[in-house]
């Protein structure tokens, strides 16, 4: 089954040469094609996939070095053996320096050659098994859309399976980025309610009034524009799930208006005199830390105790860091499907940066970060230099005298992402690895414009989340 | 008619004993009947002077133009010895799905076997059925023991039986009825 799917480029400007490599290696039942020059090599190399690649050294125009060279970049994991007429150790040296497996000296012992590819065949071999296996475990890692291997996340897995069968309100709690969205889609798939809608609000990202209308809907002339009746978020979620996220940014008067719905299970629309009865089952979410904020009377203390009949708590990814190179293929395959462009790893050197990582922006941060190094990566591996992070850093810290709090990095950095992309705000909070959320009360605590600048007393009042 | 034959293209005088042997085997490895062509001509211009060696490779175009007209398939046998271009000697080639095939006993008379004797005559006969097996359409095979093995060593020779595995013999047969669909 393997040789079927080795297949083999023989390159090299000797046509007899190609003739007779590739006839022997075909009796072996692999599949083989030639290259008379490296320039042809490379043009192969870049649009098909190959096993192993037996490439002469000296070649007039692009040479065998070269082509190796490429090839490393393109399709890091083609075996690469150089094929000389005389060997000499600084050939080997470079040849091997460059990333060759191996080199033979024409004209080829048989049985070396034999033995190569064979044991080359099985190495590959072993690396298809080793790629299937990680497919398999992969499934067993999976809560629907979440991915994860870490005992803790394991336990949410567990927790939310269980909850999903209950009809009780969940609170998801975890910082911006840890999938508390799709924990609540999960949920919900896995819940008795999967065939009914699921609505998801953002609570942040609205003023109180619009929230009020998205929530609730309004009637007709309940307020200047409102030309026609128009159902709210509770409503469009009858027997289905409501997912409330960012709960913890709601402004007292819709605490109140949330807990009773809460308790009674029916509401008024905005200009509305007639209750409206709905069965929806609650899932919020914040990365608040609402028990604070109940302490400090910002959030009210029977709708906390409303919300968290099961509070479910998603970890940071810098505390499960053992899921980095399972989320790293994950998102290469998915995002290398999404992109059209077949990237099939990160470098080891990319790898350690990737682990090193603070995350601040957690999965999301990561599956952003791989998408933009997708888009720069030159061949088929994510290079450390791909990625992006260090120059980011650097820069953070190179504009500050002395040295700044992680507060100031951020505000800073938050400044400048704001003016690059003129107040731009999903431009900004992709650049950054946040959503727009986060970004909007990230802008509100380090009082920032949208144009980066900060605010002045004459400005504070005006509304980030408007226009 | 007489589907294959065999054809004594060596320097020195043919071995008819070794040869009865080797056509013998060819005979029951494939069930086809196997005789002997007897020609004067040598492919005299598959000696390459820079390696002292005779190209394989002309040598099976020599034959392919001189098969006689009613046979299938040619295995010249020679006490040449072989060489493609990229490799330092092969006991054989063959066209894969062609018509001619082309062994030496060159190499085959090391470790002991001296010519004439049983060893080499044994040698030769899984060498011609090796390289035949390649004119019908086989390939290399991985099987213990099957004929069809790649064999770059004496000892590796020595390790195979003089027939095709259940494997490859279906395959054998498979590909024949294939041929035979077409001819019709």
């Amino acid at each position: 089954m393997s040789k079927e799917r080795t297949r083999i480029l023989v390159v090299d400007d000797e046509e007899i040469v190609r003739e007779s490599l590739s006839a022997w290696l075909e009796k072996d039942g692999y599949t083989l094609a030639t290259a008379p020059d490296g320039e042809t090599a490379v043009e192969r190399i870049k649009n098909e996939r190959w096993s192993i690649l037996l490439v002469d050294l000296k070649m007039p125009g692009i040479d065998g070095l070269q082509v190796l060279e490429e090839a490393k970049k393109l399709q890091p994991e083609a075996v690469a053996v150089i094929m000389t007429a005389y060997a000499t150790v600084d050939t080997a040296v470079a040849a091997m320096k460059i990333g060759a497996y191996d080199y033979l000296v024409k004209p080829f012992d048989p049985e070396e050659l034999s033995m190569m590819i064979e044991k080359i065949v099985a190495q590959q071999a072993l690396l298809r098994e080793n790629l299937l296996l990680r497919k398999v475990l992969k499934r067993e890692y999976r809560f629907r859309d979440l991915l994860s291997k870490s005992p803790v996340m394991q336990k949410v897995f567990d927790l939310a399976r269980t909850a999903a069968r209950s009809q009780s309100t969940i609170l998801i709690l975890g910082e911006s980025g840890t999938g508390k969205e799709l924990l609540a889609r999960a949920i919900h798939l896995e819940s008795p309610r999967s065939d009914q809608p699921f609505v998801a609000v953002s609570c942040a990202a609205l003023t109180e009034t619009l929230l009020e209308s998205e929530l609730f809907g309004h009637e007709r002339g309940a307020f200047t524009g409102a030309v026609n009746r128009r159902k709210g978020k509770f409503e469009m979620a009858h027997l289905g799930t409501l997912f409330l996220d960012e709960i913890g940014d709601v402004s007292p008067k819709l605490q109140l208006d949330l807990l009773r719905v809460l308790e009674e299970r029916r509401f008024f629309r905005v200009g509305g005199s007639e209750p409206v009865s709905v069965d929806v089952r609650i899932i919020a979410a914040t990365n608040r830390d609402l028990k604070k904020a109940v302490g400090d009377g910002s959030f009210r203390e029977d709708l906390f105790y409303r919300l968290n009949v099961i509070p479910i708590q998603l970890p940071p990814l810098r505390e499960r860091r053992e899921d980095i190179p399972l989320l790293v293929d994950h998102f290469l395959e998915q995002l290398g499907a999404e992109m059209n462009k077949r990237v099939e790893e990160v470098s080891a050197d990319a790898m350690r940066l990737l682990m090193a990582h603070d995350w601040s922006g957690n999965v999301r941060e990561l599956r952003n970060i791989l998408e933009r190094a997708i888009v720069v990566a030159s061949g088929s591996t994510i290079q450390a230099g791909d990625l992006g992070l260090a120059p980011q850093a650097a820069h953070a810290h190179g504009e500050h005298e002395g040295l700044a709090s992680l507060d100031e990095v951020e505000r800073h950095h938050i400044a400048v992402v704001l003016q690059e992309t003129g107040g731009n705000i999903s431009h900004a909070a992709r650049v950054l690895g946040i959503d727009r959320a986060t970004l909007y009360n990230k802008m509100k605590r380090y009082q920032l414009r949208r144009g980066g600048e900060e605010e002045t007393e004459a400005t504070s009042e005006a509304d980030p989340h408007g226009g | 008619m007489t589907p294959v034959y065999l054809w004594w293209i060596g320097a020195a005088g043919a071995d008819h004993g070794v040869l009865d042997l080797v056509r013998a085997d060819a005979e029951a490895a494939f069930s086809l009947p196997v005789g002997h062509w007897y020609g004067r001509e040598r492919p005299d211009d598959a000696f390459d002077p820079k390696r002292q060696q005779h190209s394989s490779t002309r040598i099976l175009r020599w034959l392919a133009d001189r098969r006689p007209g009613h046979t299938d398939k040619i295995v010249g046998i020679t006490d040449a010895d072989l060489f493609i271009p990229i490799l330092t000697f092969v006991y054989g080639e063959a066209q894969l799905g062609g018509a001619a095939a082309v062994v030496s006993t060159a190499r085959l008379a090391g470790n002991g076997a001296r010519s004439g004797d049983i060893v080499l005559a044994t040698r030769l006969a899984k060498e011609c059925i090796h390289e035949l097996g390649h004119t019908f359409g086989l390939i290399h095979c991985h099987q213990r023991g099957c004929v069809m093995g790649r064999s770059v060593s004496l000892a590796q020779v020595d390790a195979k039986d003089n027939t095709l595995c259940p494997d490859c013999w279906t395959k054998y047969r498979e590909l024949q009825q294939r041929q035979e669909v077409t001819h019709e």
